[in-house]
């Protein structure tokens, strides 16, 4: 579910109430786990597909989102073919892909403040003492900040390459945590600012 | 001419202490005017005096009163606030959802929110951006989105923590346009003394103190020769 998510669309899917879509994601990662292994996935991975032809997105927005994971599919069938064999290595990452591109159609279909709205929903049977508005808040924040931490990150990477750095993970890192602290603390007084302590 | 009355902002006996170290010294203030400038060195304090204003930064001691009312709450519907990078204060990945969060908050009806923004993405002629992700946004129109995002509040006043300061020449002059023509009460940090000279009130913060208040002419010419030393 990454940040550049939402496709403006006008299909069922697009259309239809937030909580109900989070709720078909919730059941169909149920189904993939606890269900008979190959027909669940083979039912998930029809549900999705017809997902993304309902919602009329292009094959190109799964390729999208999959590929920024394809080092982790890689490595997860790396380790499961070494403990377990081809079959269930393929299984594996296919299960993960397919979760990957159910969470990916909710957040294309999805703006994020009708998704905030879902789960506000989703929460609404939790007692009083749940914050209810501050966890549907973090994650809509997530998604907003996904692409602001990458930017970040290509800054430093930049700065650093400008006096001679290669790539260099720790280096990266600890400036990236820094700045990305300061921005939380800086966003978190914008929040309130806007008189987010009326919301819950 | 001086802000409407009940929205008039005044510190009673505010001073500001963090980690021992005193950023504000106890003041008085009651800004009536409609355009206040706050100017200072780096590390004066005149942030933190700003960011009083909208209650983000809570005094140590005294009052900050909108009115007479001091209520967190109310002061940070009575006043809204700009920051300076706009990448911190933009909330939501569409312009249209971020404008719309500060009037959620506030629990207005679904048609008032709706009617609000567009009332200020017409009035700002930003109607165009509406359903852009705000994160492929210039820095001159975030800038612009954040100042909207405040303004759809309809706060009585306007506190901007050095707005320009990330922006090029065009969109400096666009802003600074754009809150010369505000209605609402505004209360700008800011190094830009061009603009502030049109203001009718300046305070010069110095060391976490108020050095010199008054009109501008006077203020800056005093900012400008310890600059000069």
């Amino acid at each position: 579910m990454l940040g550049e998510g939402y496709v403006a669309g006008t299909s069922p899917l697009h259309r239809a109430r937030p909580l109900w879509k989070l709720l078909g994601l919730i059941v169909l990662c149920t189904m993939l786990f606890v269900g008979p292994a190959w027909p669940a996935l083979a039912l998930g991975g029809a549900a999705v597909a017809a997902g993304f032809a309902l919602a009329r997105l292009p094959p190109i927005h799964a390729a999208r989102a999959l590929r920024p994971l394809a080092w982790i599919l890689a490595l997860l069938f790396a380790v499961q073919l070494w403990l377990s064999g081809w079959a269930l290595a393929a299984f594996a990452v296919l299960r993960f892909a397919v979760l990957i591109l159910a969470a990916t159609l909710v957040t294309l279909t999805t703006r994020s403040s009708e998704f905030v709205d879902g789960i506000l929903a989703l929460l609404a049977p939790a007692p009083a003492w749940v914050p209810k508005a501050r966890i549907a808040l973090a994650i809509s924040l997530a998604l907003r900040f996904l692409p602001m931490v990458r930017d970040m990150l290509e800054q430093i990477r930049q700065a650093q390459a400008a006096r001679g750095l290669e790539r260099n993970l720790i280096a990266l890192s600890v400036p990236l945590l820094l700045r990305a602290l300061k921005s939380a603390d800086d966003i978190s007084a914008a929040i309130y600012a806007r008189s987010f302590d009326e919301a819950d | 001419m001086t802000a409407a009355p009940g929205t008039m902002l005044a510190l009673q006996g505010v001073s500001v202490v963090k980690d021992g170290r005193t950023i504000l010294h106890p003041l008085d203030l009651t800004l009536a005017e409609r355009r206040v400038g706050i100017i200072g060195r780096n590390g004066s304090g005149k942030s933190t005096l700003a960011r009083l204003f909208n209650g983000i930064e809570t005094p140590s001691t005294g009052t900050v009163l909108l009115g007479d009312c001091a209520d967190r709450r109310a002061l940070r519907r009575g006043v809204g606030f700009v920051f300076q990078n706009p990448d911190n204060q933009i909330v939501y990945p569409i312009v249209e959802e971020d404008l719309a969060f500060g009037l959620k908050n506030l629990k207005l009806p679904p048609e008032e929110i709706r009617a609000r923004i567009d009332t200020v993405l017409d009035r700002f002629g930003l109607a165009g951006l509406r359903g852009r992700f705000t994160h492929q946004l210039s820095g001159g129109e975030k800038q612009m989105i954040a100042l909207a995002g405040v303004l759809v509040m309809r706060p009585a006043t306007v506190v901007l923590d050095e707005p320009a300061t990330l922006l090029d020449l065009w969109n400096r002059n666009r802003l600074m346009q754009l809150i010369a023509g505000l209605e609402e009460q505004v209360i700008m940090v800011s190094h830009d003394l061009e603009m502030l000279a049109r203001f009718d009130r300046v305070l010069l913060v110095e060391a976490g103190r108020i050095a010199a208040d008054g009109p501008p002419d006077q203020v800056i010419a005093r900012y400008r020769a310890g600059a000069a030393c």
